[in-house]
C-alpha cells in the first residue's frame, strides 16, 4: 500500500520545507486558499468521511460545520498534541518527520472554519517534537506560508505552540482549553460545546494532529479517493500504534478495516517467543480488552471494533501473551487512571483510587471474592456519571478484564498469592519482551 | 414560560433557570453539593445527577436549563443508583469523624447519607487517604482537608465573589486538597462566608466551633446592626445568648453573604456592661432603683425644666443605632407631650472603622441613619443645642443610644454640654456618657426587640425579638410609652407593630407600610421606586 502518513519513511528529511515542497507540499493549501471556498472545503472533508483519529471518531466535517458561520468572536484552531494515551506514539513520529503536513493540515482547518489563530497544544514531554515543529513554522513563515496575507490570498494565520506539564488530562479536549487558557486543565461541562464556547469563550475546534495530517492529502485527491480507502463509514490510511507482546512491534500505517490478526501476526511477527495470544486492547489502555478468540475475527476501524465489543480509541494495540498476568495488568492500567484522574468531579476522583486498592490487593493475594463484584460496580457507578470521559477509560478495561479472565481473578483469591509471580513467568515474560528491544 | 413535568408534576418555570431551581419551585429536593445559586456553576459533586427524558447518560440537573416539554425523574431507579453512587463514593475517603465534627447537625454528607444512601462502607477505614486537620488558614477559618468534599464552593466564593483568590484546589486525584497558597493567609473580610457554603465540616469558624452543638440553637431571622447596609441575617442563639450570625439570602440588600465585622459584632451586645436596671445619680454614683422609681422621679424632673424654663429647655439626642419605631417614639413624645422641638441626632461611627468597599461594607457603622432622616429628624444639631446649653436656654438632654462622650471625648463633652441641669440616658450599656448621666434606663439591644431599621438605600426592613432583654430592661418603646403615661396619664402604644402602624399615619416615607407586610425581604419607603 502507498504510504500516505508516513511519506518520512520513504522520502528522507521530509521534515524540511524544501523537501516537502518537491513532493507537492503546500499545493493542497494553494487549492483550499485560491481554488475553494471555506464551504466546499467542509463539504470535501465532509464527504471523505474523515472521523477524528484522537479517539472519539468524530466526523471532521460535521465538527467543522458547528463553528457559527457569522461568529463575532475570533474563531480558534487548535491542534491536539497532547498524545498521552499509554500506546500510543503516532503524533510523535509525526511531530518530528512531518511537521509541515501537520501545518498544512492546520492552515486549511483555519481556512475552513473561518480561523486565524491556530494553537498547538503539545505535551510537556515533546522537547524534540516542539523543536521540530517550531523550526517548520519559522522555515513556513519565510516562505509565507504562515503569517500574514499567506500567498497573496489576504488570508492570515498565526500559529502558537505550547508544551503542556505533563498530565493525561490536557489531551481532553476541554480540559487542553482550560490549560491553554492558563488554569487547572479540569474537562468542562458540555454544554456549551467547544464549537460555541471554546478556547477564551470562543468557538473552537480542536482536532487531532493525525487527523488534521489526513486534510491536505483530502484536499488534494478528493473525498472520494479518500472514501475508497478501507470502508466508506470509517475510511483512510490509519496509523496503527503497536505495542506489547509482538517480535515487531511499531508504528505501521495500513488502511482502516486491516484485519487485528493480520496486524499482530503478519505485520507484527506475530507474538513474542512464540507464546499464545491471550488478549488485545486494540485502541489504547482506555477500552475493553479482546480475548485471543475475539481479537482474531476483528477488523481495525472505528465500526469494526466498536460492533465487537470494544472501541479503536488512538488505535494503541497492546498486546498479551499467556505469561500476562491479567490482574497484575490491571492493576497498571488502574494506577494509570488513579495517578492522572484531575480530581475535579466525585465519581472519578474516589472511584478510580478504590479500583487501584482493590487491584492491589488482589494481585497481592490479599483480595476476597467479593472484591470482584464490588471492582464491577464501582467501575459501573463511575461510567457516565462524570464530567468526562476519564472514568469510563478505567470502568471499561475494569469490566471487560474482570469478566472476561474472571477465573485468573478468582485463582488469585483462592490461593492468596499471584500465580504468575509464583512461577516467575510474568518476570520472565517481561524480560523477554524487554530484551526484544 | 417553559414547562417542565419533574416526577410527574407540570411546572411553569422561567426560562434560564436550572432544574434544582425548577424543582424547588415544586417543593421537590435535588440533593446538590457544589451547586450554590450565588456562584458559577461547576458540576463536580454530581450529586444532583437525574434523568431527563431523550437523554442517553444522566445529567447534572445544576447545569441543566429547563426547556418546553422535558421530563425528569428525580427518583427512578438510575437517579437513585447514582445517588447513591456518589455519596459512596464522598464518603470512602471521608474520615467520618462526626462526633468531634462541629459540623454534624448541619452537614449534607450527613443529611444526605441519610435521606439518599443508607448502605454499610464497603470501603475498609484503614485504607482512607490521610490529610491535613484543624489548619489554621487564616481571617478566623479552620479548614480539615479529610472531610473536604473538593466541591470548589471556597474556592469560588474567593475568586468570584471578592477576586481574592486565597484559597486553591492543590494536587491530583484523590489527592486533591483546599490549601492557602504557600506563606499565604486567608487575609479577607468575608472570610466567614466560605464556612457558611462549605456544606460539610471542612471548614468550621474558629470563633464558633466547639462553643454549642448546632442542634441546640434557635434561628431567628434580623438584620444585622453593624453599619448602614443591614445585611439580612439569622441570629442563631440559646438561653438568651447568641453563638453566631449567619447572612440570609435577600436579593435586594446582601445577596448571600455578610461581611465578617457584622458577623462578629453580635459579643459587643452581650458583654459585661449590658445594663440591667435603671440607674440614678446618688452623690457621685448611680445606684439601681425600680422603673415606678426611675420614671417617676423623671417625669417629675421634665416638668419642674418645663414648668421653670419653658418646654424647649428639654432636649433630646437620638443616636443612629435606634429603630424607627424608638425614634418614633421620641420624637412625639418630645414634641406632642413634652412640647419641645429641640431634636438632635448622631450617626457616629468609631475612628479607624473599615471604610466603604465595593462589595458590602459601609462606613456608616450605624444601621438607621436614613430611617431617622426620613422620620425628618435633623441629621446633626448636636452643635445647635451645644449653643442652646451654652446660652442657658437648654438644661436637660435626653439621650438615646448615642455615647457622645465617646464621641466628643470627654473635655469636649464636658465644655459643650457640661452646663446642662440634668441628662438622661437611654441605652443598652453602662458607656462613658452614662457616667456622667443623672439618670440611666436600660433599654434592649436590637436582637431583643421588635421594630425595624432603614437601611442607606431607603429599604425598611425587620427586626425580630430573638429573646428578651437582660434583667429589668425594656424595649425603648415601652420604656417610653411608661414615661409618656408617667407625664400626662394617656396610654400609647407599647408593641413594635401598633408604634409603626402610627409612624405609617404620621410620616409620609413610612405611608402604606406596615411591620408585619414588609416581609423577609423588607420594603422601600414609600416614593422610592417611582
Amino acid at each position: 500500500m502507498e504510504r500516505i502518513l508516513t511519506r518520512w519513511i520513504d522520502i528522507p528529511d521530509l521534515r524540511h520545507l524544501n523537501v516537502y515542497e518537491a513532493h507537492g507540499g503546500y499545493k493542497a493549501l494553494r487549492k483550499a486558499l485560491f481554488d475553494m471556498t471555506p464551504e466546499e472545503i467542509i463539504n470535501e472533508v465532509k464527504a471523505s468521511n474523515l472521523r477524528g483519529r484522537g479517539g472519539a471518531a468524530f466526523p471532521t466535517g460535521v465538527k467543522w460545520s458547528f463553528i457559527p458561520k457569522d461568529s463575532k468572536k475570533p474563531v480558534y484552531v487548535c491542534c491536539n498534541a497532547d498524545e498521552s494515551e499509554p500506546g500510543t506514539f503516532a503524533n510523535r513520529y509525526q511531530l518530528e518527520n512531518d511537521p509541515h503536513g501537520i501545518i498544512e493540515g492546520i492552515l486549511i482547518t483555519c481556512r475552513a472554519v473561518g480561523a486565524h489563530t491556530c494553537y498547538v497544544y503539545l505535551r510537556g514531554e515533546f522537547n524534540l517534537q516542539k523543536r521540530r515543529l517550531d523550526e517548520a513554522i519559522a522555515e513556513a513563515r519565510a516562505k509565507g506560508y504562515v503569517g500574514r496575507n499567506i500567498m497573496g490570498s489576504g488570508f492570515d494565520v498565526e500559529i502558537y505552540t505550547h508544551r503542556g506539564a505533563g498530565a493525561y488530562i490536557c489531551g481532553e479536549e476541554t480540559g487542553l482549553l482550560e490549560s491553554l487558557e492558563g488554569k487547572r486543565a479540569y474537562p468542562r461541562n458540555r454544554p456549551p460545546f467547544p464549537a460555541i464556547q471554546g478556547a477564551f469563550g470562543c468557538p473552537t475546534v480542536v482536532n487531532n494532529v493525525e487527523t488534521l495530517t489526513n486534510v491536505p492529502h483530502i484536499i488534494t485527491r478528493g473525498g472520494d479517493w479518500y472514501k475508497s480507502i478501507g470502508p466508506e463509514k470509517s475510511p483512510g490510511p490509519k496509523l496503527f500504534c503497536l505495542s506489547g507482546h509482538v517480535n515487531k512491534p511499531g508504528l505501521y500505517e495500513l488502511p482502516m478495516g486491516y484485519p487485528l490478526k493480520d496486524l499482530i501476526y503478519e505485520v507484527g511477527g506475530g507474538i513474542l517467543g512464540g507464546k499464545k495470544l491471550k488478549g488485545v486492547i486494540p485502541g489504547g489502555s482506555s477500552f475493553p480488552i479482546f480475548t485471543a478468540e475475539e481479537a482474531v475475527k476483528v477488523n481495525m476501524d472505528f465500526d469494526s471494533v466498536r460492533a465487537a465489543g470494544s472501541l479503536m480509541g488512538t488505535a494503541g494495540v497492546m498486546v498479551m501473551n499467556e505469561d500476562t498476568c491479567m490482574v497484575d495488568a490491571l492493576r497498571t492500567i488502574a494506577h494509570f487512571y488513579h495517578h492522572e484522574s484531575c480530581g475535579q468531579c466525585t465519581p472519578c476522583r474516589e472511584g478510580c483510587g478504590w479500583i487501584e486498592k482493590l487491584l492491589i490487593d488482589l494481585e497481592a493475594g490479599r483480595g476476597r471474592m467479593e472484591d470482584l463484584e464490588i471492582l464491577i460496580d464501582a467501575a459501573t457507578n463511575m461510567e457516565g456519571n462524570t464530567v468526562c470521559v476519564l472514568a469510563d477509560s478505567l470502568s471499561m478495561p475494569v469490566k471487560s478484564f474482570v469478566p472476561k479472565f474472571r477465573d485468573e481473578f478468582e485463582e488469585h483469591v483462592r490461593l492468596g498469592r499471584c500465580p504468575f509471580r509464583e512461577t516467575g513467568t510474568a518476570a520472565k515474560g517481561h524480560a523477554a519482551a524487554a530484551a526484544a528491544r | 414560560m417553559p414547562k417542565v413535568t419533574i416526577d410527574g408534576r407540570e411546572i411553569d418555570a422561567p426560562d434560564g433557570v436550572n432544574l434544582i431551581q425548577a424543582a424547588e419551585r415544586a417543593g421537590i429536593e435535588i440533593p446538590h453539593y457544589c451547586y450554590h445559586p450565588g456562584l458559577s456553576v461547576v458540576g463536580n459533586c454530581r450529586m444532583c445527577l437525574v434523568e431527563v427524558e431523550k437523554a442517553p447518560k444522566l445529567q447534572i440537573a445544576c447545569n441543566t436549563r429547563v426547556a418546553d416539554g422535558m421530563v425528569v425523574h428525580t427518583k427512578s431507579e438510575r437517579t437513585i443508583r447514582a445517588q447513591k453512587a456518589v455519596l459512596e463514593f464522598l464518603l470512602i475517603n471521608h474520615p467520618i469523624d462526626c462526633p468531634v465534627c462541629d459540623q454534624a447537625g448541619e452537614c449534607k454528607l450527613q443529611d444526605y447519607y441519610m435521606d439518599y444512601d443508607a448502605q454499610a462502607s464497603r470501603f475498609p477505614l484503614g485504607k482512607k487517604n490521610k490529610k491535613g486537620k484543624a489548619l489554621d488558614v487564616g481571617s478566623g477559618v479552620m479548614l480539615d482537608q479529610e472531610r473536604c468534599i473538593l466541591c470548589a464552593r471556597c474556592t469560588r466564593f474567593f475568586d468570584e465573589v471578592t477576586h481574592t483568590s486565597e484559597l486553591a484546589i492543590f494536587e491530583r486525584g484523590d489527592h486533591c486538597e483546599i490549601d492557602t497558597y504557600p506563606g499565604r493567609k486567608i487575609d479577607n473580610k468575608y472570610a466567614g462566608n466560605v464556612v457558611d457554603i462549605c456544606p460539610v465540616g471542612a471548614l468550621t469558624e474558629k470563633d464558633f466551633r466547639f462553643r454549642m452543638r448546632v442542634w441546640y440553637l434557635h434561628r431567628t431571622p434580623s438584620v444585622c446592626g453593624g453599619c448602614e447596609r443591614g445585611c439580612s441575617i439569622d441570629i442563631y442563639h440559646h438561653r438568651g445568648r447568641i453563638y453566631r450570625y449567619k447572612p440570609r439570602y435577600n436579593p435586594a440588600v446582601n445577596s448571600y453573604w455578610m461581611c465578617d465585622e457584622g458577623r462578629h459584632g453580635f459579643p459587643a451586645l452581650q458583654g459585661e456592661t449590658r445594663l440591667t436596671a435603671p440607674l440614678a445619680q446618688d452623690k457621685d454614683r448611680l445606684v439601681p432603683e425600680t422603673w415606678a422609681s426611675a420614671l417617676r422621679r423623671l417625669a417629675s424632673r421634665i416638668r419642674e425644666f418645663g414648668n421653670a424654663n419653658g418646654a424647649n429647655s428639654i432636649g433630646a439626642v437620638i443616636g443612629a443605632q435606634s429603630t424607627n419605631e424608638e425614634a418614633f417614639a421620641l420624637k412625639r413624645l418630645m414634641v406632642d407631650t413634652i412640647g419641645s422641638d429641640r431634636l438632635a441626632t448622631v450617626s457616629w461611627s468609631a475612628p479607624g472603622a473599615s471604610g466603604d468597599d465595593e462589595l458590602l461594607i459601609r462606613a456608616n457603622k450605624n444601621p438607621n441613619t436614613r430611617g431617622l432622616a426620613a422620620l425628618g429628624l435633623p441629621a446633626h444639631g448636636l452643635d445647635a443645642l451645644a449653643n442652646a446649653v451654652a446660652a442657658g436656654e437648654l438644661k436637660m438632654l435626653i439621650v438615646m443610644r448615642a455615647d457622645l462622650v465617646r464621641m466628643l471625648g470627654e473635655e469636649e463633652f464636658v465644655r459643650r454640654f457640661g452646663a446642662l441641669d440634668y441628662m438622661v440616658v437611654l441605652d443598652t450599656d453602662a458607656n462613658e456618657t452614662c457616667q456622667m448621666a443623672n439618670q440611666v434606663l436600660p433599654i434592649a439591644a436590637y436582637p431583643e426587640l421588635e421594630g425595624s431599621f432603614t437601611n442607606f438605600q431607603g429599604r425598611v426592613q425587620r427586626l425580630s425579638q430573638a429573646f428578651p432583654p437582660p434583667g429589668q430592661a425594656l424595649p425603648a418603646i415601652e420604656a417610653l410609652a411608661r414615661l409618656g403615661h408617667a407625664l400626662d396619664g394617656g396610654e400609647r402604644p407599647s408593641s413594635a407593630k401598633d408604634v409603626f402602624a402610627e409612624m405609617a399615619a404620621a410620616e409620609s416615607s413610612f405611608r402604606g407600610l406596615t411591620l408585619e407586610a414588609l416581609g423577609p425581604n423588607g420594603a422601600e419607603l414609600a416614593g422610592l421606586s417611582s
